[in-house]
C-alpha cells in the first residue's frame, strides 16, 4: 500500500465503514422484526406451541436433526415433517424409539406423555407453516 | 530468554488448557465420525447429539482459552506495562476451566433434559439451541469471566501504550462479550429466536472473532518479521474494515430460508459474496510481511503456522463459504454436508490455526527459551502438515458427500428420503473418518513435540555446554 494512504486514514475508514454497516443492519433488523408476525402462523405462538418448543430444546433435538436447515446433519429435516409424515406418524415414531436395528442410527426414548407429544406436534405444525420462501426444495427436506 | 513482562506468564496455563481441550474435541470428533457410518456406535451411552455437543462446545471453550491466553501474553508487551492483575487472571483461569469441565461432564453424565432441570433452565429457558447448549449457570459463568477478563485487559490498556493491535483486540473481545448476551434471548417465536441466535453465532465467527484473529496474527507477524509497525497496523485496519463491512450485512446469508423477508436473499448474497475479500487480504498480508521480513526468526514453526493461517482461513472461510453462499445455490445446499465441510475447514483454518500460531510463538518463550530445539520444531511442522492436509481431505470428502446428498435428495426427479441418501454416502463418510484418524495422529505428534529434545549427538555437535557440577 502506498505511503499516501496512512494508518490514520485506514483507521477512519474502519470506524466509518463499521458504523455505517451496523446502522444499516439495525435498520434491516427493525424492518424484518416488524414483518416477522406476517410470516409466521401467529405472532405469539400458543401455549401448546411454546411448550412444544421447550420440549424440542430440552431434548436437544437440534443435536441430530435440522430445523429449517439449521442444526446437525445426522437425522432428517423436521421443519416440514408435519407435511411429510403427519401428526399421528410423528407420535408413533417417537414412541417407538430406539429402533435398535443393528448398525442403524438410533434416536433415544424420551418417555413423553400424550400431552407432551401433542405439544411437540403443535410446535412442528407451527414451524411448518412459517413462510420459508419455499424452502426446502421438496418434501424430503 | 526471559519474558519482557513477568505477568505474561499467566498465559501459560491458558495455552496448556486450550491444547488439552483440543485433544478432547478431536477424540469426540472421531466418535461422531464413526457414528455416521456405524449408527449405533456407543448408543445409548453416548448418543450422537451428546458427542456433538461435547465436540462443538469444547472447540468454543478451547478457542476462548486460546484467545484469552493470547491476550494475556500480547497485551503487556504491546502496552509496555505489567498486567493489571495477574491474580485475577489466575482465578479466572480456574473458574473457566472448572465451569467448562463440569459442563462437559454434565452432558455426558445425565440426559440433557435432566441437566436442564438440575440447572434451573425453567428460570430462563436458554438451553437446547445449537452451540448454545450450555446450562444457565455456565452461560452466566461465561459472562462473569468475560467481564472480569475485559476489566483486567482494559485496565492494563488504560495505564499503558495504546497500539492499534491492542485496540483491535479489545474491540473484538468486547464484541465477543456483548454479542454473547443474545444467548439469553430466546423468544417463543422460532423465527425471532433463530434471527437473534445468529447474532451470537455469525457475528462471532464472521465478525468480532476476525478482529481477534487479525490482532493475534498481526502481533506474531510483527515479532517474527520485524516489519515496521505502521505497515502492519495499516494492513490490519484495512482487513478488519473489509471484514465488518462484508460480514455484518453478510449475516443475511443465514436469513434466506428461516422466515425473514425475501429481500435478505439479495442483501445476504451480495455482501457475503464479498466476504472472501478480507480473507484474501489476510493471505496477501501474511505472505507480504514474511517476504519483507527484516530478520530471520529462528522460530520456523511459528512462521509456518502464521502463513498456514493466511492460506487456510481463505480456503475454508473464503472459498468454501462462497461455494454455497449465493441464495440460488444455497436453496439446494442449505443444511447439508456442504455446510459441515465449510464449517470444519473454516474453523480450523481461521481460529484453530491462529491460536496454534500464537502458542507456537509464545510457548517457547513462556518456557524460558526463544525457540524450541530443532527436533521439536521439525516435529511441530510435521504435525502442521499432518493436521492441515488431513483437514483438507476431511473437507473434500464432506464436500463430495454433500454434492451427492444434494443431488439425490433435492435435485433428481424422484428425490429420495434422507436416510436412504445417507446410506449411499457411507463411502465418503468412511474416508472422512480415516482422514480424521490422520488428523488425530497429527495432533499426537503435535503434543509430543512439546516434550521432544534434540538428540545427544546433535547437542554435542552444537555449541559447547557447561558440564554439570
Amino acid at each position: 500500500m502506498s505511503a499516501t494512504f496512512t494508518k490514520a486514514m485506514a483507521r477512519n475508514v474502519f470506524y466509518g465503514g463499521t458504523v455505517f454497516s451496523i446502522l444499516l443492519f439495525l435498520a434491516l433488523t427493525f424492518h424484518t422484526n416488524w414483518k416477522i408476525p406476517q410470516r409466521t402462523p401467529t405472532e405469539t405462538p400458543s401455549l401448546e406451541v411454546a411448550r412444544g418448543k421447550l420440549l424440542w430444546e430440552t431434548r436437544n433435538c437440534i443435536g441430530c436433526h435440522t430445523l429449517l436447515g439449521e442444526g446437525a446433519y445426522f437425522a432428517p429435516e423436521l421443519g416440514n415433517v408435519y407435511q411429510r409424515r403427519g401428526p399421528e406418524f410423528i407420535k408413533i415414531w417417537i414412541k417407538a424409539q430406539p429402533t435398535k436395528v443393528p448398525g442403524r442410527r438410533q434416536m433415544p426414548q424420551f418417555h413423553f406423555t400424550e400431552q407432551q407429544l401433542d405439544d411437540l406436534v403443535a410446535f412442528l405444525k407451527w414451524t411448518s407453516e412459517i413462510n420459508t420462501e419455499n424452502w426446502p426444495p421438496n418434501i424430503q427436506g | 530468554m526471559q519474558l519482557q513482562y513477568k505477568s505474561q506468564a499467566v498465559a501459560k496455563p491458558y495455552f496448556i488448557a486450550a491444547i488439552a481441550l483440543f485433544a478432547g474435541q478431536i477424540l469426540f470428533g472421531l466418535i461422531l465420525g464413526l457414528q455416521y457410518v456405524i449408527g449405533d456406535f456407543l448408543f445409548p451411552a453416548i448418543p450422537f447429539n451428546v458427542a456433538r455437543m461435547v465436540h462443538t462446545n469444547l472447540l468454543i471453550v478451547w478457542l476462548l482459552f486460546g484467545f484469552m491466553g493470547a491476550a494475556y501474553y500480547l497485551v503487556p508487551e504491546e502496552t509496555e506495562t505489567e498486567l493489571h492483575s495477574p491474580l485475577l487472571a489466575h482465578v479466572l483461569f480456574w473458574v473457566f476451566l472448572i465451569a467448562g469441565v463440569l459442563t462437559v461432564a454434565g452432558y455426558l453424565a445425565v440426559p440433557y433434559a435432566t441437566l436442564a432441570e438440575l440447572t434451573g433452565n425453567e428460570l430462563l429457558e436458554t438451553m437446547g439451541r445449537e452451540f448454545l447448549e450450555q446450562p444457565l449457570p455456565t452461560k452466566l459463568g461465561i459472562v462473569v469471566v468475560a467481564l472480569a477478563f475485559l476489566y483486567n485487559i482494559g485496565m492494563t490498556l488504560l495505564k499503558g501504550r495504546k497500539t492499534a493491535i491492542t485496540l483491535i483486540l479489545l474491540m473484538g473481545l468486547i464484541g465477543l462479550a456483548v454479542l454473547f448476551l443474545f444467548a439469553f434471548y430466546n423468544p417463543s417465536n422460532l423465527v425471532k429466536d433463530k434471527y437473534f441466535w445468529w447474532w451470537v453465532v455469525h457475528l462471532w465467527v464472521e465478525g468480532v472473532w476476525e478482529l481477534i484473529l487479525g490482532a493475534i496474527l498481526g502481533f506474531v507477524l510483527l515479532k517474527i518479521t520485524g516489519v515496521d509497525r505502521e505497515v502492519i497496523e495499516k494492513w490490519l485496519y484495512v482487513i478488519i474494515t473489509l471484514t465488518l463491512v462484508t460480514g455484518i450485512i453478510g449475516t443475511g446469508h443465514h436469513y434466506y430460508w428461516i422466515g425473514p423477508p425475501g429481500y435478505w436473499q439479495w442483501w445476504g448474497s451480495v455482501f457475503s459474496a464479498l466476504e472472501p475479500i478480507p480473507f484474501f487480504a489476510l493471505t496477501i498480508f501474511c505472505f507480504n510481511m514474511v517476504n519483507r521480513r527484516r530478520r530471520q526468526h529462528p522460530n520456523k514453526a511459528a512462521t509456518l503456522w502464521a502463513l498456514g493461517t493466511g492460506v487456510m482461513a481463505f480456503l475454508g472461510a473464503g472459498v468454501w463459504g462462497f461455494l454455497h453462499t449465493l441464495a440460488p445455490v444455497n436453496y439446494y445446499t442449505h443444511g447439508t454436508q456442504i455446510t459441515a465441510a465449510h464449517g470444519h475447514m473454516a474453523f480450523y483454518g481461521a481460529y484453530v490455526m491462529v491460536v496454534l500460531t500464537m502458542i507456537s510463538y509464545a510457548m517457547p518463550i513462556l518456557r524460558g527459551r526463544e525457540v524450541n530445539p530443532e527436533r521439536s520444531q521439525v516435529l511441530e511442522m510435521w504435525s502442521f502438515w499432518l493436521m492441515t492436509v488431513s483437514m483438507v481431505f476431511i473437507t473434500l470428502f464432506l464436500t463430495a458427500a454433500g454434492i451427492l446428498q444434494v443431488w439425490l435428495q433435492r435435485i433428481i426427479p424422484n428425490p429420495q428420503p434422507f436416510m436412504a441418501v445417507q446410506d449411499q454416502l457411507a463411502m465418503f463418510y468412511w474416508m472422512r473418518w480415516l482422514a480424521g484418524v490422520v488428523f488425530f495422529a497429527g495432533l499426537a505428534v503435535y503434543l509430543y513435540s512439546f516434550f521432544a529434545k534434540d538428540k545427544p549427538e546433535a547437542i554435542e555437535a552444537g555449541e559447547a555446554h557447561p558440564s554439570v557440577t
